[in-house]
């Protein structure tokens, strides 16, 4: 006979339009399996206990960048973080921060898209190849690994000590993919690039504190694409 | 209330609604896409191994060309794929993969400098290419580049986007789509859109299975909207089982472990492969169907691996060791990744267990080679499509191509369609719209309240059933009796069983009864889409009394060209699921028996 253990979620709660301030509500997850994750134990509170909890969640697989929150005190993704790997018996979980709730986990996270979009997220090359791809070699192309691996969760930004101070700050990753297109051997817009982020809300702003490479799921390191942005300014 | 009006709807954010929403602009059409997750959130960034163009770039592909990749594709469906179809999509295949290089893909590189390709299952070629073992990422960013670079580009005409939107219900007035229902999930509102051109490029339905590796979002509703507004569900009965998920979370453990020279295992360490004949040949880099056959032969004749106290967790092992921790971290970074985190395994030093588990929808909305469906103005492509290009079974690497190139057509034939028919040939002189008849107007509105009612009676009801618990025995009955192994006694007792599910579905109820973002409401909007679909290919695997490509019939081991070489059509009914048949496109390659 497996032993029934259960576990404690204890979850940010926050309906603005009903909650006056934000609360937190502890259920009782069964932990049967050793395999458990947190987005596992999210999903038994939504279908079991308590239909009225929030959260995102797609591919379950840390791939798609739905489910990032924090977790007993440091950002990271629900879905692959394992309740095992957890000290205490007991999880805290709150949302995103620096950003407006929506509902309890489901944070609004345009302010960080729009971020990423004003960094222009796209490819820029003048002339093209008309039938046939543009050549890359094996060291150009390295240059983008731990850069292209991104999935835009949003840890970095709400580790961060600057977003949390300054609103507009682009914050870690928006500033990451700057770098990417800015290191790809093919773009062809590196002044643009440099001009768009050497602004007093862009590179400046960071105080390279590397809360970003700590919370990152994926450890990337976007504080180091900053500093080589920075670099390339001076 | 008046109804939102766009030139063009494409619903679906994956890999194939970004392609054809780039198409419709990039053609001066005006367009929304509406997506139930952000796009970046679609199940297409899961896809790992990589995306077939017979560009010939390995040293092993010289000889390669599109015509020996159709020869594969229609081989590998078991000659159930259309081969008009198959044929344009190997050809178009070298633009397509050419121009998401020109968008700024990251592709892997050859010696050369050019894109680099690998081997795949079922491929006479190394015709692969690859972005590491994160395809799906790579292209479905750069995709989402080019949205974001459009948007940003003054001269592009509008091109709206709607996330976190849930489309519940199409509209179909005299045969033709003229709008759609959404579900604001923030907001809990619904509204009526209305619109010339619709595409859906809404997925597969893999989480009507229990093990699957799909993304949660995979319900299946995306292929039940349209079925409920009478498009036929086409060869549905087509389920792709992966041969090597890993235990515990099914989560996908890439063909490319294999292209690459990874041993599948029994628990004597053998390569057990080599003792069936289908796969005695091609070893590891057998058909997906084959493949996922005989592991679970093996398991069943002794030769897995069990834990005692949970019976689905039987696996064998695929062992990537001797690759080298190199190879591994430089190729299969994201599969070591998902090994270490999800199952504390490091494959450069142990092997991975795995187990067969859903992965892929071959079926689909019914189309035809230009992406159109039988009712006017909706057009599908991607995964929810079924053109068919994949047949009985699909090829890995063949799907990510399809979202692509029929993207792209479906996208070209909704344009030249609404241009048809909103301003003729020629625009109109003032650059506005001719005025449109008001009665759509109403049509719509009736549609909005009926879904409003539908939604007001889910949140009132008083019923006793906790949906999640519908949808866990839709799980299981789908993996016991529709899985990889099948014959006509289970399936008519999951017909029974689903008719069942389908009653109790009535009397749902949740403990929270408001509309803004409640996530709960909207699992219960796509468990219904889960049931129905679900029927669709429990009905299709029935009549099909023959065994080709994934489908098995234990009590119908041959293929039946004679009475089974046709497409099965589905068409929803309240009474129960209506099948229908329709003709296979051959031509090219004579059917012949599908040797490895
Ligand atoms: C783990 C994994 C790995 C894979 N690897 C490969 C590979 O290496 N090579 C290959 O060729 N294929 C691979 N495949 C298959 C391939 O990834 C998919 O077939 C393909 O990505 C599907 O793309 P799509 O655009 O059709 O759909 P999706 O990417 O699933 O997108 C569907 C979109 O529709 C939206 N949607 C759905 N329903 C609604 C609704 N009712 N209202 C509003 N929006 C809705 C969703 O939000 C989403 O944006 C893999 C699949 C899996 C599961
Ligand atoms: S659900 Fe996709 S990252 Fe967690």
């Amino acid at each position: 006979m497996v032993q029934k253990r259960e576990i404690c979620f204890k979850v940010f709660r926050f309906d603005p339009d009903r909650d006056s301030k934000p609360y937190f509500q502890a259920y009782q997850v069964p932990f049967v399996r050793k395999d458990l994750t947190v987005l596992e134990g999210l999903f038994y509170i939504q279908e079991k206990l308590d239909n009225s909890l929030a959260f995102r969640s797609s591919c379950r697989s840390a791939v798609c960048g739905s489910c990032a929150m924090h977790i007993n005190g440091g950002y990271g993704l629900a879905c692959n973080t394992l309740v095992s790997s957890l000290k205490g018996n007991k999880i805290t979980i709150r949302p995103l921060g620096h950003m407006n709730i929506i509902k309890d986990l489901f944070v609004d996270l345009e302010p960080f898209w729009k971020k990423y979009e004003f960094i222009k997220p796209y490819l820029i090359s003048k002339t093209l190849p008309s039938d046939h791809e543009r050549l890359q070699s094996h060291s150009e192309r390295a240059k983008l690994d731990g850069l292209i691996d991104c999935i835009l969760c949003g840890c970095c930004y709400s580790s961060c000590m600057v977003t949390l101070t300054k609103d507009e700050y682009l914050g870690p990753a928006a500033l990451l993919w700057a770098n990417r297109f800015y290191v790809d051997s093919r773009d062809d817009a590196k002044d643009e690039r440099l001009a768009i982020v050497n602004v007093e809300n862009g590179v400046w702003r960071c105080h390279t504190i590397f809360n970003c490479h700590q919370s990152c799921p994926k450890s990337l390191n976007p504080a180091s694409c900053i500093t080589n942005l920075k670099m390339k300014l001076i | 209330m008046k109804p939102i009006y766009h030139d063009t709807i494409v619903v679906g954010g994956g890999l194939a609604g970004l392609r054809a929403a780039l198409e419709l602009n990039r053609r001066n059409v005006k367009v929304a896409l509406i997506s139930k997750v952000y796009p970046l959130r679609s199940h297409s960034v899961a896809a790992q191994g990589g995306i077939n163009a017979a560009l010939g770039n390995h040293p092993r592909g010289y000889y390669d060309n599109w015509e020996k990749h159709a020869f594969d594709t229609v081989k590998g469906s078991d000659y159930l794929a259309d081969q008009d179809a198959v044929i344009r999509m190997t050809k178009e295949a070298l633009e397509r993969v050419i121009e998401l290089e020109h968008w700024g893909c990251p592709f892997d590189r050859n010696d050369e400098g050019k894109i680099a390709q690998r081997p795949f299952g079922g491929a006479g070629f190394p015709r692969t290419c690859y972005s590491t073992d994160k395809t799906g990422h790579a292209l479905l960013h750069t995709l989402y580049e080019q949205i974001v670079k459009f948007r940003q580009i003054a001269e592009r005409k509008e091109l709206v986007l709607y996330n976190e939107w849930l489309v519940t219900k199409m509209v179909v007035e005299d045969g033709k789509c003229i709008g759609l229902i959404g579900l604001d999930i923030k907001s809990g509102n619904l509204s009526a859109f209305k619109t010339n051109a619709v595409i859906f490029a809404t997925g597969g339905s893999g989480r009507i299975y229990g093990k699957t590796t799909n993304a949660l979002i995979n319900t299946g509703m995306g292929m039940a909207v349209p079925y409920w507004s009478g498009v036929p569900l086409k060869d549905m009965e087509f389920i792709q089982f992966h041969p090597t998920t890993l235990v515990g979370k099914n989560i996908l453990i890439t063909e490319g472990c294999r292209g690459e020279g990874g041993y599948l295992l029994n628990n004597k360490g053998e390569r057990f492969l080599e003792k069936y004949k289908d796969s005695e040949k091609t070893m590891e880099v057998a058909p997906r169907d084959i493949i996922s056959r005989n592991i679970t032969k093996e398991i069943m004749e002794g030769g897995g691996y069990e834990d005692p106290a949970d019976p689905t967790s039987r696996h064998v092992l695929l062992d990537l060791r001797h690759l080298g921790e190199d190879r591994i971290m430089s190729r299969l970074s994201g599969i070591r990744e998902i090994c270490m985190k999800f199952a504390g395994i490091d494959p450069v030093y142990e092997p991975i267990p795995v187990q067969p588990g859903q992965h892929y929808t071959m079926g689909g909305i019914d189309c035809n080679i230009e992406s159109e469906t039988q009712i006017k103005g909706l057009y599908v492509a991607g995964e929810a499509a079924c053109v068919s290009v994949h047949g009985a079974n699909r090829l890995g690497g063949n799907s990510l191509l399809e979202t692509i190139v029929f993207g792209t057509v479906a996208g070209e034939n909704a344009a030249n369609y609404t241009q048809g028919t909103t301003y003729g040939s020629v625009p109109s002189p003032t650059g506005r719209r001719p005025p449109r008849c008001n009665n759509k107007d109403n049509i719509l509105d009736d549609a909005l309240k009926c879904e409003n009612r539908k939604i007001e009676s889910i949140l009132n009801s008083n019923g006793n059933e906790n949906p999640s618990n519908i949808r866990e025995e839709l799980n299981k009955l789908m993996e016991e009796n529709v899985g990889i192994f099948r014959n006509a006694e289970a399936l008519k007792s999951a017909l029974n069983r689903i008719k069942q599910l389908q009653e109790r579905y009535t009397s749902i109820s949740l403990n929270y009864k408001e509309r803004r973002t409640n996530l709960s409401l909207m699992w219960v909007l796509e468990l219904k889409g889960s049931l129905d679909v679900a029927e669709a290919i429990i009905a299709g695997a029935l009549a099909r009394e023959e065994s080709r490509g994934s489908q098995f019939r234990t009590d119908f081991t041959e293929r039946n060209d004679e009475d089974f070489l046709k497409h099965t059509l589905a068409y929803f009914s309240d009474e129960g699921v209506r099948l229908d048949y329709k003709e296979v496109t051959l031509g090219r390659f004579e059917p012949k028996a599908r040797e490895y």
